[in-house]
């Protein structure tokens, strides 16, 4: 459960200050389908790192799970999206060396688990993502939207209960970014809290709830039309 | 993330990127391998002179003409001193119960012909005791006779050079030679020897002492060669020595006595420092190895910025990323210096081989110095790229800004 309570973060940029997010307060409740929507510069952006904990407010509260975790040092904070949220990207982040079996198991390597237990979850992950036999193969011998698949086994092999994705499907075509929504909401069926950044009507229109920042504020909240 | 992953990470990293990999490998070897090499070339120079005064016996006194305070370097030649006469030798030997044998040596350099075949020669005059004192061998013939110190004779063992330069592959013992307008006869040859202490002894022609300084109207000995009992009378001997030609000399001590050790000891201090020198220079390119690796890491972290903003979302904490980048710097210089000490082997191996009288065995403080300073470069090195790449903002870093 996610909760924020007058969240607003300014940027200094040379002497002017930019306010990205002004006073936002939200619940999101465990398991909801959240799209964030609203034009360039709106700060769905600044929303979703702080929300991933990438960044820190300037002011207000982030409630997640019961604990205020908006001014937690920066360990704490890494502690936090190692264990509890996955990140999905526009542009994949795979790293270009490592197949997609090492990709998916980076995030288990950095929190220092077995390897033994390692193997297991990438083998289940690749499977949930139907990846299975491009286990061995690197990013640049997949295509799109088996990188972007491959991305996701990795933001959840950790088994989070947030996934953030900023623009999943903004890098591929409409076919491959369909089975990415669809592979992000089968995992929501199962449980995930997803909150989903983008600028594609058809995307936010899947989502249980859509979210419309303007300007750093919150312009409507509600079930899409 | 265990030692085991992040060596594995690090060199997957490294070898995402050969021909980079490969190029900083290579100064860091080159660093180090120069340092072993040239220490090795350093320490063989050392060694060569050492084994040389060895092969003339740890217990040799030589004496000379002269006073200086300095041990190692011969003094100025001629002036007021007074000579040391073939006199002297016999004293030395009549009074000091300590000197085993007792060799003079006169050198002059004079024209030995044979019929029309001349050569420029060095001359040595000396006494039959000259043979086992330098550790010298006859080849064929025999050496000097023994006709008395001061007497000469008219007899000649020639080096190898020169029985062949003058006598190509005839016998040339009972031949007739000039040296300068003196007639000789050839008694004996001299077995290959080589260079002995700066004088090739293969280009030499030896004669009687007494008609060497006739020859060169010499008043003074060049040397005189004492070989002591045992080493550990040596000191002893000198004194000897020293008394006895103080009391001939009318109580005054004009002759230098030189020791083996103490000429040994300034070689090897000389050479020494000559090692260091070669060392620094040699830790010159090291240094540059290690700023080569500091660019490599910087580029690097540059380059891999959204990887760093990656690795942060996953839960990399700043000392993690820290970790990965600094065992990344470490295992470049480390497996640079490896390759170095590969290198620098090879290469001491090689000038052993090309040039046997050098033997060059690199250091073992040298090999150390090298590893350890490898090691510490990529981590020293390391250290800015590190810290740069863990304190990046993760949402700048992810943005690839």
């Amino acid at each position: 459960m996610i909760e924020l309570r007058g969240l607003t973060r300014h940027y200094k940029v040379g002497d002017q200050t930019v306010q990205a997010l002004q006073a936002v307060s939200l619940t999101i409740p465990d398991g909801d389908y959240l799209a964030l929507m609203g034009p360039s510069g709106s700060g769905k952006s600044t929303l979703l790192h702080l929300l991933g904990c990438l960044d820190r407010p300037t002011s207000g509260s982030y409630i997640l799970d019961g604990h205020e975790v908006g001014s937690l040092p920066e360990n704490d904070l890494a502690a936090i999206r190692s264990r509890k949220i996955g990140f999905v990207f526009q542009f994949f982040h795979l790293v270009p060396r490592l197949t997609a079996a090492g990709n998916v198991e980076l995030p288990m390597i950095l929190a220092g688990i077995r390897p033994v237990e390692r193997r297991a979850r990438v083998a289940k992950a690749l499977a949930a993502v139907g990846l299975t036999d491009r286990a061995a193969h690197r990013p640049d011998q997949l295509s799109g939207g088996q990188r972007q698949r491959v991305a996701i086994a990795r933001a959840t092999v950790m088994g989070p209960s947030i996934l953030l994705a900023d623009e999943p499907t903004g890098n591929l075509d409409r076919a491959s970014g369909r089975e990415i929504i669809e592979l992000i909401e089968r995992m929501n069926r199962d449980g995930l809290t997803v909150v989903v950044v983008t600028h594609d009507p058809e995307v936010g229109g899947r989502a249980r709830r859509i979210l419309k920042l303007v300007d750093g504020r919150i312009a409507s909240d509600g079930e899409p039309a | 993330m265990n030692a085991l992953d992040l060596l594995r990470f690090a060199s997957l990293a490294l070898r995402g990127h050969r021909l980079r990999t490969i190029l900083t490998l290579l100064g860091m070897s080159i660093g180090v391998g120069a340092v072993i090499l040239l220490t090795a070339l350093g320490e063989g120079a050392r060694a060569y002179v050492t084994n040389e005064f060895m092969a003339l016996g740890s217990n040799l006194l030589i004496v000379l003409p002269g006073k200086t305070e300095t041990t190692g370097n011969a003094p100025i030649l001629g002036g007021t001193t007074r000579p040391l006469t073939l006199q002297d030798c016999e004293a030395i030997q009549r009074r000091s119960r300590r000197v085993r044998r007792l060799a003079p040596l006169s050198v002059g350099s004079a024209r030995v012909g044979n019929g029309e075949k001349r050569r420029e020669v060095t001359v040595l005059g000396s006494t039959p005791e000259l043979l086992s004192v330098r550790h010298l061998e006859v080849g064929t013939g025999r050496f000097l006779p023994d006709v008395g110190i001061d007497r000469g004779a008219a007899v000649a063992v020639i080096g190898r050079t020169v029985k062949e330069e003058l006598f190509g592959s005839e016998n040339p013992l009972g031949r007739p030679i000039r040296i300068g307008d003196w007639r000789f006869r050839v008694v004996g040859v001299l077995a290959g020897k080589g260079q002995s202490l700066g004088l090739d002894m293969d280009d030499v022609v030896i004669v009687p002492v007494a008609s060497s300084m006739r020859l060169f109207n010499q008043a003074s000995l060049f040397r005189i060669l004492i070989e002591v009992g045992a080493h550990s009378e040596i000191d002893a001997a000198r004194l000897d020595v020293l008394n006895v030609l103080k009391e001939r000399h009318e109580g005054e001590e004009d002759v230098t006595i030189l020791t083996q050790d103490s000429v040994l000891g300034a070689f090897n201090r000389i050479l020494g420092a000559l090692t260091l020198a070669l060392a620094g220079i040699a830790a010159v390119s090291l240094s540059v190895a290690g700023i080569g690796i500091m660019n490599v890491m910087l580029v690097s972290v540059s380059e891999r910025t959204p990887e760093v903003g990656l690795l942060k979302a996953l839960g990399a904490t700043r000392r993690r990323i820290l970790q990965v980048f600094l065992v990344e710097a470490v295992l470049l210089s480390t497996a640079g210096g490896l390759l170095g000490l590969l290198v620098g082997y090879l290469g001491s191996a090689i000038l052993s081989q090309a040039f046997p009288a050098l033997q060059t065995h690199p250091p073992t403080w040298a090999v150390a110095a090298a590893v350890i300073v490898s090691l510490a470069a990529g981590a020293l090195f390391g250290v800015l790229p590190a810290r740069r790449a863990a304190r990046l903002d993760p949402v700048i870093a992810l943005a690839g800004r």
